[in-house]
């Protein structure tokens, strides 16, 4: 399968980048590690006229350490996300959820900022970056803005980048004294979630005292399970007490069905890995 | 057309090529390195894996444009002039293939694994080979592979 003929700009910058959005128009597109990308213009679900190349834009390829946050640059591979020590300290949902994406060929490409850019349902990084409540850091031509993870994810496959605008980083708050896990459910051979549970818990003295629970695939963006957070808190960590909380995981969502799973088998799959989630991130 | 240059199995590489085109077409079609097969065109199946800097890569999703400057090593590469590699080898001692249309791929990709962790233990074959899928062996063989690759490069 060969891709639809399209003008190819190298951006070596950001500005750069933006420029060459603007000059091109509506239907170009950005390439950062293309995992995602190539299979559409392979399959030619999309046919943009101007692909803009930001994979060696150098900005985008840094881990910075901010004090109380990480500034995760776009174009910062999952493989470097999963191995990273600054990302394994301070941010262990993020690396761990990036261990689970699809399989090391395609992490060593793929990009942290480039699964969130793209927006998939099934997507396990943008469910994480939703539960740490991260920040995306976004270029255009009227400058830089700041959008927090609720306002960043729209709806499929649509998030709050413009079409003349270039995520340029994701900035991660630090979750010292959170323990973390992200737990999936997705066949062997493909590592697409059919449901995820991303999940930070704080617990004081054997009682909950935080907790961020966030589902992957159980409606057209990253959900946060807001019922299960607040039931959480103030409880003993103990089995009983998350297996009672995650029972309303899948309260208010309206998950799809496919060839994979129905709406109501998500649903019990959501209550069933948000128990599990919780439960290991808790240490129980 | 963009120039693009690249190494290419120790060989140095250039050429005029469309944006479009995709890794692998340019080994196979530009460069006439057909050692690296075509499966699935999906990026799922695994059988184009080749390393680019060292990293093992699917090259069915890789632009040719994007490996400027980089430096490829694919299945024609890993052999030194009058010996196999040892992940090679260790593929025809183990019996680590039946059809062996994913064994390029299989190989360089257990080449990446065994790069970063020269001591995989079977759990962890799997999950590192679990992006190459293999439609005959089981996996069974191929597993026993990369073990026994794995010891002969350690030298226990």
């Amino acid at each position: 399968m060969i891709p639809s003929a399209f003008d190819y700009v190298k951006a070596t910058t950001v500005d750069e980048a933006v420029a060459a959005l603007v000059a091109a128009g509506e239907d170009a597109k950005v390439l950062g590690g293309g995992q995602s990308l190539l299979p559409v213009l392979r399959l030619r679900l999309n046919n943009p006229s101007t692909i803009v190349d930001i994979s060696t834009v150098a900005e985008i390829r840094t881990i910075t350490d901010e004090g109380t946050s990480l500034l995760i640059g776009a174009g910062v591979t999952t493989d470097e996300v999963a191995n990273n020590p600054l990302v394994k300290a301070h941010a262990p949902l993020l690396s761990m959820t990036a261990e689970t994406v699809a399989d090391r060929a395609i992490r060593h490409r793929g990009t942290f900022g480039g699964s969130c850019a793209h927006a998939d349902p099934a997507g396990d990084l943008p469910t994480a970056a939703a539960a740490l409540d991260c920040e995306f850091v976004i270029a255009g031509p009227g400058g830089r803005r700041t959008v927090s993870a609720a306002d960043f994810f729209v709806d499929f496959f649509t998030t709050a980048v413009g079409a003349d605008e270039v995520l340029v980083a994701v900035r991660v708050p630090k979750m010292d004294g959170y323990g973390a896990h992200y737990e999936k459910f997705n066949r062997t051979a493909q590592a697409w979630a059919i449901v995820g549970v991303a999940a930070a818990v704080k617990v004081e003295g054997g009682v909950i005292t935080d907790a961020r629970v966030a589902l992957t695939n159980m409606g057209p963006k990253p959900i946060r399970a807001t019922s299960v957070e607040a039931a959480l808190k103030g409880q003993p960590a103990t089995a009983d007490a998350i297996k009672a909380a995650a029972s309303s995981a899948a309260d208010g969502t309206k998950p799809t069905s496919d060839v994979h799973a129905d709406a109501e088998f998500r649903s019990h799959l959501a209550r069933v890995l948000t128990g599990r989630a919780v439960a290991t991130a808790a240490g129980v | 057309m963009t120039h693009i240059s690249a190494t290419v199995d120790g060989t140095h590489r250039q050429g005029e090529v469309e944006p479009r085109l995709l890794l692998v077409h340019w080994l196979r079609e530009n460069l006439g390195l057909v050692g690296t097969p075509i499966g699935c065109d999906t990026s799922n199946c695994g059988a184009c894996t080749v390393l680019v800097n060292g990293k093992s890569v699917k090259s069915c999703n890789v632009l040719a444009v994007q490996v400027d400057g980089a430096e490829i090593t694919t299945i024609q590469g890993l052999a030194s002039e009058d010996e196999w590699h040892p992940v090679q080898k260790a593929f025809k001692e183990c019996h680590g293939l039946q059809c062996g249309f994913c064994t390029p791929g299989m190989i360089m990709a257990s080449v990446d694994l065994l790069s970063e962790n020269p001591n995989p233990t079977e759990e962890e074959i799997r999950d590192g080979l679990h992006g190459n899928l293999c439609r005959c062996t089981g996996y069974h063989n191929i597993v026993k592979a990369v073990s026994h690759a794995a010891a002969e490069m350690s030298g226990s």
